[in-house]
C-alpha cells in the first residue's frame, strides 16, 4: 500500500490530513517529537480506516538526527507532508533570540534539513511527492508576525526552488498556503468566517491537490487574490499600515 | 476572545469563551488555569446545560481507541460523534446500543445527558451499556463504571458535566445482521388508542409516536405509532441484500438561515401535522428502510432549528409515571388549548430505570417544541406545576428555563447527587448556566455533606 509520512503529526491540520489520506487507503507514518502523544491518533487511524499507522520520534530542531530518522523509516514514504510549524510570540521574539531562533529553526531550518534528505532519496529513486505547508504570512512581512512570516517566506522560496530541481527527477513538490484556519493555534484570535478554513478543508484540498499535481495551492481560492492585493500595496504606504 | 454561543434551541444566546483540546496535557493546562468551566460537545443539547462563562470543547478530542469487532465493544475519546461511530461499526455488523433522535452528538454528551432512544423500554438508557469511563474531576482523573467508583459513575451519567470532564468511554454495541429496519407504522385516531397500541406492541425493540397535539374532540392525540426491528437478511429486497450492511448515502439539505418566525404559526403547523398524518393513507404501513430515516429523520435537514427563527425555541420534554395517564391528558389538553404550536410532538413509553439523576423513569414521556415568544416562560412554569403535581420531571438536556425548586422537588435523588457533585467538583470548577440556575453549583446553597454513604446506589 502507498504510504504517507506526516512530519509534525499532532497538530489539528496534521490530524485532518492524516485522516484524509487514510480514507484514501494510504498507510500513515506519524512523526512528532513526543510519540506517546501520537498513540491515540495511531489507534484512531487504524480502526477508522483499516490501514496501518505507525509512530516515529522526530524533532524538527534536532537537525543531526534527521538522516537517522529517515533511514529508519520502513517502507520509505511515497508522499511526505511537512506540516510542523511554530507561530511563536512575535513581541517576545523581537528581543529574545531564543524565541526568534525557535521560530526560524522550526519553520525554516528544520524543514529544510529534513526535506533535503527526503528530496535526495526521491530524486535517486525518481519517484515521490513532497508537500510543504507554508503560510500566506510569508508573502509579505507585517509587523504583527514578521519573524514567523520571514521564516515561512524562506520555506516558500525553498519549496519553489525544490520544485524546480525535482521536476527534472520526476518528483512533484506542492506548496500549500492555507490562509486562516480554525486550529488550536488560532483559537484566541477573531477570524473572519468567510476567509477561514476548517482543518478538514485544508486536508481535502491537499489530497485533491497532490493528485492533480498542483504546484501552489491556496486552500480558499480568494486568498491568492487577497495576497496579490496586499503584495501590490506600495511600500511607502504599506510601512505606515498597522498590520 | 468572547464569542456568541447557543445550543440547539438557539435560546439562550450567551457571550462565552470557548477553547478546545486534543491531548490530555492541553486539557490539564486549561483545568489548571480556569477557575470555572463546562465541557461542551457538539452543542445539541437544547438549552443552557453546556453554556457558561468558559466552555471547553471536546470536539477535537475525537480519537477512536478500540473496537473489538468480535465482542462488539467500542472505546473512544469523548469528542467522537455518534455519526462517526456508525460509519465505523455498521459495516462490521454492529449498531449503537442506544441512540437519540440525532446522530450529531458526542459520546461525552451521550453520557452527560444519559440519552435514551426508541428502545428505552427494552434496552434502557446509554448508561446501561457503559463498561467503564474516565472522568477528570477536581480530585484528578478517575476511572469509573457500574462496578468501580460507582458513585461517580452514576452521578456522571445524566449529571450534565458537573462531576468533571468525561474524557474516555468504553461501551458495548448491539449486534446487527443488516443496516436496515423493518418498520411498521400504525395510525391512531386519538391518545387513548395510541397508548393502547404502545401496550400491545411493547415487544417491539423500537417504538415512538408522533402526536398531532393541536387536534380536539374525538381526534385529541391523533398520532402515528412507529415501530421497528433490525431487519434480518431474509427480510431485505433482492437489491438491499447485495450489501446488507451498507451505510446510507450521504445527502443533506440545510436551512441556510433563520426563517422569519411567522413561518411557523398555528396554521402552518396544523398543515404540516395534517400532511404528516395524511401521507399515511392506509391505517398501517409495513416496510424495510435504512436505519437513517428511521432513527434520524430530522438529521436530513441540517440546521432545522433555524426554522424557528432568530428568537429560538425551547424543547419541553417531561416524563410522567405510568399510572398518571390522566396527567398526560391534562398537560396535552393545556398545550392544545394554548395553540402555541409544536412542530414536533413525540410520545414514548419508557421502561423501568434505576438511576441517580438520569431523566428516564417508567412512564410516558412527551417532547414538544415551543418557539420563544412573550409569555412562553410563564406558560411553561404552569406546565411544570402540572408535571410536578403528577409526579413527573423535566429532561435537563432540553431545559433552558426550569426554576430550581421544580428541579429539586422532581428528581428524587437530587440530594445525594448534589453531595457527590460536591465531592468531585469541590470548588464548583465545573459549572454551567444551568447548574447555577438550578443551584447545583452555588457554593452557598450546595448541600454540606461531602461524606458519602457507603452503600452504592445500585
Amino acid at each position: 500500500m502507498p504510504t504517507v509520512l506526516i512530519l509534525g503529526a499532532g497538530s489539528d491540520m496534521a490530524v485532518a490530513i492524516a485522516r484524509q489520506f487514510a480514507a484514501e487507503k494510504y498507510d500513515i507514518q506519524l512523526a512528532a517529537r513526543n510519540i506517546s502523544s501520537l498513540q491515540a491518533q495511531q489507534q484512531d487511524l487504524g480502526i477508522r480506516y483499516g490501514i496501518r499507522a505507525t509512530t516515529h520520534a522526530f524533532d524538527a530542531l534536532d537537525f543531526g538526527s534527521h538522516a537517522a530518522f529517515y533511514d529508519s523509516l520502513q517502507p520509505k514514504p511515497d508522499i511526505t507532508v511537512c506540516v510542523f510549524g511554530y507561530l511563536g510570540d512575535q513581541e517576545q521574539a523581537q528581543s529574545n533570540w531564543q524565541e526568534a531562533g525557535r521560530i526560524i529553526h522550526t519553520n525554516y531550518t528544520g524543514a529544510v534539513s529534513i526535506l533535503n534528505i527526503v528530496a535526495n532519496d526521491y530524486a535517486a529513486r525518481r519517484q515521490g511527492a513532497i508537500i510543504g505547508i507554508s503560510s500566506v504570512a510569508g508573502e509579505r512581512g507585517r509587523q504583527s508576525n514578521y519573524l514567523y512570516g520571514s521564516a515561512k517566506a524562506g520555506f516558500t522560496a525553498y519549496l519553489s526552488g525544490l520544485r524546480n530541481r525535482m521536476f527534472h527527477h520526476g518528483v512533484h513538490v506542492m506548496s500549500v498556503q492555507p490562509g486562516f484556519v480554525y486550529t488550536r493555534m488560532t483559537e484566541g484570535l477573531k477570524l473572519p468566517p468567510l476567509l477561514t478554513a476548517q482543518p478538514t478543508d485544508v486536508a481535502t484540498a491537499v489530497v485533491k491537490g497532490v493528485k492533480a499535481r498542483r504546484n501552489v495551492l491556496y486552500v480558499k481560492w480568494f486568498w491568492r487574490y487577497i495576497m496579490l492585493i496586499i503584495k501590490s500595496i506600495p511600500e511607502f504606504i504599506f510601512k505606515k499600515l498597522k498590520l | 476572545m468572547q464569542k456568541r454561543l447557543a445550543n440547539w434551541g438557539n435560546y439562550p444566546v450567551v457571550s462565552c469563551e470557548e477553547r478546545s483540546f486534543s491531548r490530555e496535557d492541553q486539557l490539564q493546562e486549561v483545568l489548571d488555569t480556569q477557575p470555572s468551566l463546562i465541557a461542551r460537545g457538539n452543542g445539541r443539547c437544547y438549552g443552557d446545560a453546556s453554556l457558561g462563562a468558559y466552555s471547553i470543547s471536546t470536539l477535537k478530542y475525537d480519537k477512536v481507541l478500540g473496537f473489538d469487532t468480535g465482542e462488539g465493544v467500542f472505546e473512544c475519546q469523548a469528542g467522537v460523534t455518534l455519526d462517526q461511530i456508525l460509519e465505523i461499526i455498521v459495516p462490521k455488523g454492529w449498531f449503537l446500543p442506544v441512540t437519540p433522535g440525532t446522530k450529531f452528538i458526542t459520546v461525552g454528551g451521550a453520557v452527560a445527558s444519559d440519552v435514551h432512544g426508541k428502545n428505552h423500554h427494552v434496552d434502557g438508557a446509554f448508561s446501561s451499556h457503559i463498561t467503564d469511563m474516565d472522568v477528570i474531576t477536581s480530585q484528578g482523573p478517575v476511572t469509573c463504571g457500574p462496578d468501580q467508583e460507582a458513585d461517580l459513575f452514576w452521578a456522571t451519567c445524566g449529571g450534565m458535566g458537573l462531576t468533571g470532564i468525561i474524557t474516555r468511554v468504553k461501551f458495548r454495541l448491539k449486534k446487527i445482521s443488516t443496516s436496515y429496519i423493518r418498520q411498521r407504522q400504525i395510525k391512531a385516531r386519538n391518545l387513548e388508542e395510541v397508548i393502547r397500541l404502545f401496550e400491545e406492541n411493547k415487544h417491539y425493540t423500537y417504538s415512538v409516536a408522533w402526536i398531532d397535539c393541536l387536534q380536539k374532540g374525538d381526534s385529541f392525540g391523533r398520532s402515528i405509532l412507529i415501530l421497528g426491528e433490525h431487519a434480518s437478511p431474509e427480510e431485505l429486497s433482492a437489491q438491499q441484500r447485495t450489501a446488507p450492511l451498507q451505510l446510507p448515502a450521504k445527502k443533506k439539505l440545510t436551512v441556510p438561515f433563520n426563517l422569519p418566525s411567522f413561518v411557523l404559526n398555528t396554521l402552518t403547523v396544523k398543515a404540516f401535522n395534517w400532511l404528516y398524518y395524511a401521507k399515511n393513507t392506509k391505517r398501517e404501513i409495513n416496510n424495510v428502510v435504512s436505519y437513517e430515516p428511521f432513527f434520524y429523520p430530522l438529521d436530513a435537514f441540517l440546521h432545522w432549528n433555524r426554522g424557528y427563527g432568530k428568537a429560538g425555541f425551547v424543547q419541553y420534554q417531561f416524563v410522567l409515571p405510568l399510572d398518571q395517564k390522566d396527567g398526560l391528558v391534562a398537560i396535552l389538553q393545556r398545550i392544545s388549548d394554548k395553540g402555541w404550536g409544536s412542530f414536533l410532538a413525540v410520545l414514548k413509553v419508557f421502561g423501568h430505570q434505576d438511576s441517580l439523576i438520569s431523566f428516564p423513569m417508567e412512564g410516558y414521556t412527551l417532547a414538544l417544541d415551543f418557539p420563544v415568544r412573550k409569555g412562553l416562560l410563564s406558560f411553561l412554569d404552569e406546565l411544570d406545576a402540572l408535571v410536578l403535581q403528577y409526579g413527573g420531571r423535566i429532561y435537563l438536556s432540553k431545559d433552558a428555563r426550569m426554576k430550581q425548586e421544580v428541579f429539586w422537588q422532581s428528581y428524587p435523588h437530587v440530594q445525594r447527587f448534589a453531595a457527590i457533585v460536591k465531592h468531585y467538583n469541590s470548588n464548583c470548577q465545573f459549572r454551567s448556566l444551568q447548574s447555577d440556575r438550578l443551584l447545583l453549583t452555588d457554593t452557598e446553597l450546595a448541600v454540606n455533606s461531602p461524606k458519602l454513604p457507603a452503600d452504592s446506589l445500585h
